[in-house]
């Protein structure tokens, strides 16, 4: 099988990037104010809502119990679904979704199609495969535009231009629309926006989305948004192409109750995203007369099989954990070198490679626990955290390492007291070439990944035990 | 389905079966019935509080809220339709026709193509249910209809409108599998700099006449 995580398996660690990022400013600033109005409005509609816990705990419990029985639920779905008139398609990774989804749109003679806001279609590396075949993918979300049209990569699950400031989205739509003149309100924008897509929009045959939700009861889809750039995808083509991660079946349409009143308001701080679209199958009246949805794992049954982890997998992308993070706000999502940003992306992206690359992610917290804080389906993300490093030192120590030898060599001199003090002692000398003002700022050969992201006191010149047993002979110097 | 995608099925399946092998304690019926609901699942407000929440927070998204009795709807439609100026509109195939106002040329969904939808001045449709707590409104079908014009008007009746979004799950499970719409306020972004923009895609006026 080959994972694919976006470009995740070809990025430098989140140390090297996150070191890059902290320099630019405007990033920064950009990345601080959206979180800032996002985080505000999510803890309004979340104060007023008084039984938040109570769908907290539901949502957490129909995700756990979905897990438990998902081949149950994945076999009642693609019934349902092909009862009504859908195709359900299965991919074991990436590569065989592209290679679904090339082959779906070239059968209808397709160049070009037009797409909602999915992150799954990152995952796969969808647009590159597409474009590999000559079909033009159209983004269609103001956001994924931005970044279709100035070459980026999405730094945010929801709102993923965050780093874009009007100026800059101003001279990426003057360029790539060919306009001359161009406002940099985002009114402006937003219209030019408007305009430049109704045309594809009321063109283009071939729509494609992810899905929220997959209701297993019905072989329905559930899909959230804002703009109604989905409602067009969704319901104007002739043939609509829906990718899902096996995880997002969901029971019963009745299950929508808990996950559509915890999604908006964690999400966007709303109390209600402007549009959801359900659908089930092919409507005989309305929309697409052809409907395609592909089940995709890329790894999440390899989650699915490590018990202690396996809740990264209750996840609706609703994106709070990354507004919330002290780590994220401070660098964006750029670092984390993953589509999956901030905490959740930090359990998600080593995992779904079952730890063979991202393995700097899950060290990229400080594990404060603000993200299981705000996660609506109770995913305890620090102790995922703290459970995926333990994966990252035995896979290490497996091998010979030179930090799995330095760590024996460490458990030898602290075995016994004799030894300890001989290091100790050994230390104060050893530290004074690196004392700065008080402080030891670069430490050399692998130690200095420790000094690298942060400042050390030095050893004191006197230990506990020396000032204690001074003490007793009485010349206590305090 | 091609030979691959059903040894991806296969494949999947059975590395689900294996993760769960240990897991499965009780039945699956059980094990759903099990899970804990204790959020609020019916009204807890009385119902002219309900009506003024719904109101209240049509009005916080910039949606225009016009009240009517059984006998005015007609009247209230044209008053919310001069407000625009608008003269002309789209009616979706299930409105009551006695609820147009006389004079207004309109033209019924069946009749119109998808080009005369993105022309047309605005729409105007009925609702399945309603939802106080989050100011939504439950379309069914009219997908096209409710999405190309730049107006939007929906008729709510007041027996239509529940408190909490539950009781609006309860009274569509009818509906489950119809292609529905929820629509919470005029189409919106907050994509450039987190300043919310009323109208991207969709209409960007939506009135409710609420009978």
């Amino acid at each position: 099988m080959s994972i694919r995580v976006g470009e995740a398996a070809e990025a430098p660690s989140f140390q090297k990037a996150a070191h890059m990022l902290l320099k630019d400013d405007q990033l920064r600033t950009n990345v601080r104010h959206a979180t800032d109005v996002i985080t505000q409005k999510r803890s309004h509609v979340v104060a007023e809502q008084h039984d938040w816990q109570q769908l907290r705990d539901a949502g957490s419990a129909i995700k756990a119990h979905t897990l438990r029985f998902l081949d149950h639920y994945l076999d009642q779905f693609e019934a349902a679904c092909t009862a009504a008139g859908g195709h359900v398609h299965w991919a074991a990774d990436a590569d065989e979704a592209n290679r679904i989804i090339v082959g779906l749109i070239q059968r209808q003679g397709g160049r070009e199609i037009i797409k909602v806001k999915t992150m799954t279609s990152d995952e796969i590396g969808l647009n590159r495969a597409l474009e590999a075949n000559g079909i033009h993918p159209h983004e269609t979300d103001l956001a994924d535009m931005i970044i279709q049209l100035g070459h980026d990569q999405p730094s945010h699950i929801v709102v993923p231009a965050l780093h874009k400031n009007r100026r800059q989205v101003r001279e990426i739509f003057m360029q790539a629309m060919g306009l001359k003149e161009l406002g940099d309100r985002p009114e402006d924008l937003t219209d030019a926006a408007r305009r430049y897509l109704r045309e594809k929009f009321l063109k283009v045959k071939i729509g494609f989305s992810g899905a929220n939700f997959l209701i297993a009861e019905t072989g329905g889809v559930c899909v959230v948004e804002s703009e109604g750039n989905g409602r067009m995808c969704l319901t104007l083509p002739d043939v609509l192409i829906t990718i899902a991660g096996v995880e997002k079946v969901i029971p019963t349409f009745r299950d929508l109750e808990v996950f559509l009143q915890l999604l908006p308001r964690s999400a966007t701080g709303e109390r209600m995203n402007p549009y959801n679209s359900l659908w089930t199958g092919v409507h005989p009246d309305e929309g697409p007369r052809e409907f395609h949805v592909v089940l995709l794992d890329n790894g999440r049954t390899r989650i699915l099989a490590d018990h202690e982890s396996r809740e990264t997998l209750h996840c609706i992308r609703c994106g709070a954990c990354l507004n919330t993070c002290p780590v994220y706000r401070q660098t964006g999502g750029h670092a984390y070198g993953s589509i999956y940003a901030g905490p959740i992306g930090a359990i998600l992206t080593p995992q779904l490679f079952d730890m063979e690359h991202s393995q700097s992610l899950p060290y990229a917290s400080s594990l404060c626990g603000a993200c299981y804080e705000v996660c609506p389906v109770k995913i305890n993300i620090p102790e995922v955290l703290i459970h995926l490093r333990g994966r990252v030192v035995r896979e290490q120590q497996s091998g010979a390492s030179l930090e799995a030898i330095g760590m024996k060599a460490m458990a030898r001199v602290f075995a016994t007291r004799r030894r300890f003090e001989a290091a100790q002692r050994l230390g104060r000398i050893a530290q004074w070439p690196f004392i700065s003002q008080g402080w030891i700022h670069h430490l050399p050969g692998m130690l200095g990944n420790w000094t690298a992201v942060r400042d050390l006191r030095p050893m004191p010149s006197q230990t506990f035990r020396n000032w204690w047993r001074g003490r007793e002979k009485g010349n206590s110097n305090d | 389905m091609t030979e691959t995608t059903s040894a991806a099925r296969s494949a999947i399946f059975d590395r689900i079966q294996k993760a769960n092998s240990s897991v499965q304690a009780r039945s699956q019926v059980a094990d759903y019935a099990a899970i804990s609901r204790e959020y609020q699942q019916s009204a807890s407000k009385h119902r002219a509080a309900i009506l003024e929440t719904f109101a209240e927070r049509l009005r916080e998204y910039d949606a225009r809220v016009h009240q009517a009795s059984s006998m005015t709807v007609a009247e209230a439609i044209r008053i919310a339709l001069a407000e625009h100026g608008q003269h002309s509109a789209l009616v979706a195939n299930a409105f009551p026709k006695e609820w147009l106002p006389d004079g207004l040329s309109w033209r019924a969904e069946a009749d119109a193509e998808v080009d005369a939808m993105d022309k047309a001045e605005g729409a105007i449709v009925t609702c399945k249910v309603a939802i106080a707590h989050t100011g939504t409104i439950v379309l069914k079908d009219a997908r096209k209809l409710t999405l190309l014009p730049d107006r939007l008007l929906c008729v709510v009746r007041e027996d239509q409108v529940v408190e909490t979004v539950p009781e609006a799950f309860a009274r569509l499970q009818s509906l489950a599998t119809d292609a529905l719409t929820f629509v919470s306020g005029p189409s919106a972004t907050a994509d450039i700099e987190m300043t919310r923009i009323r109208g991207v895609h969709g209409p960007r006026f939506l009135d409710v006449v609420l009978v």
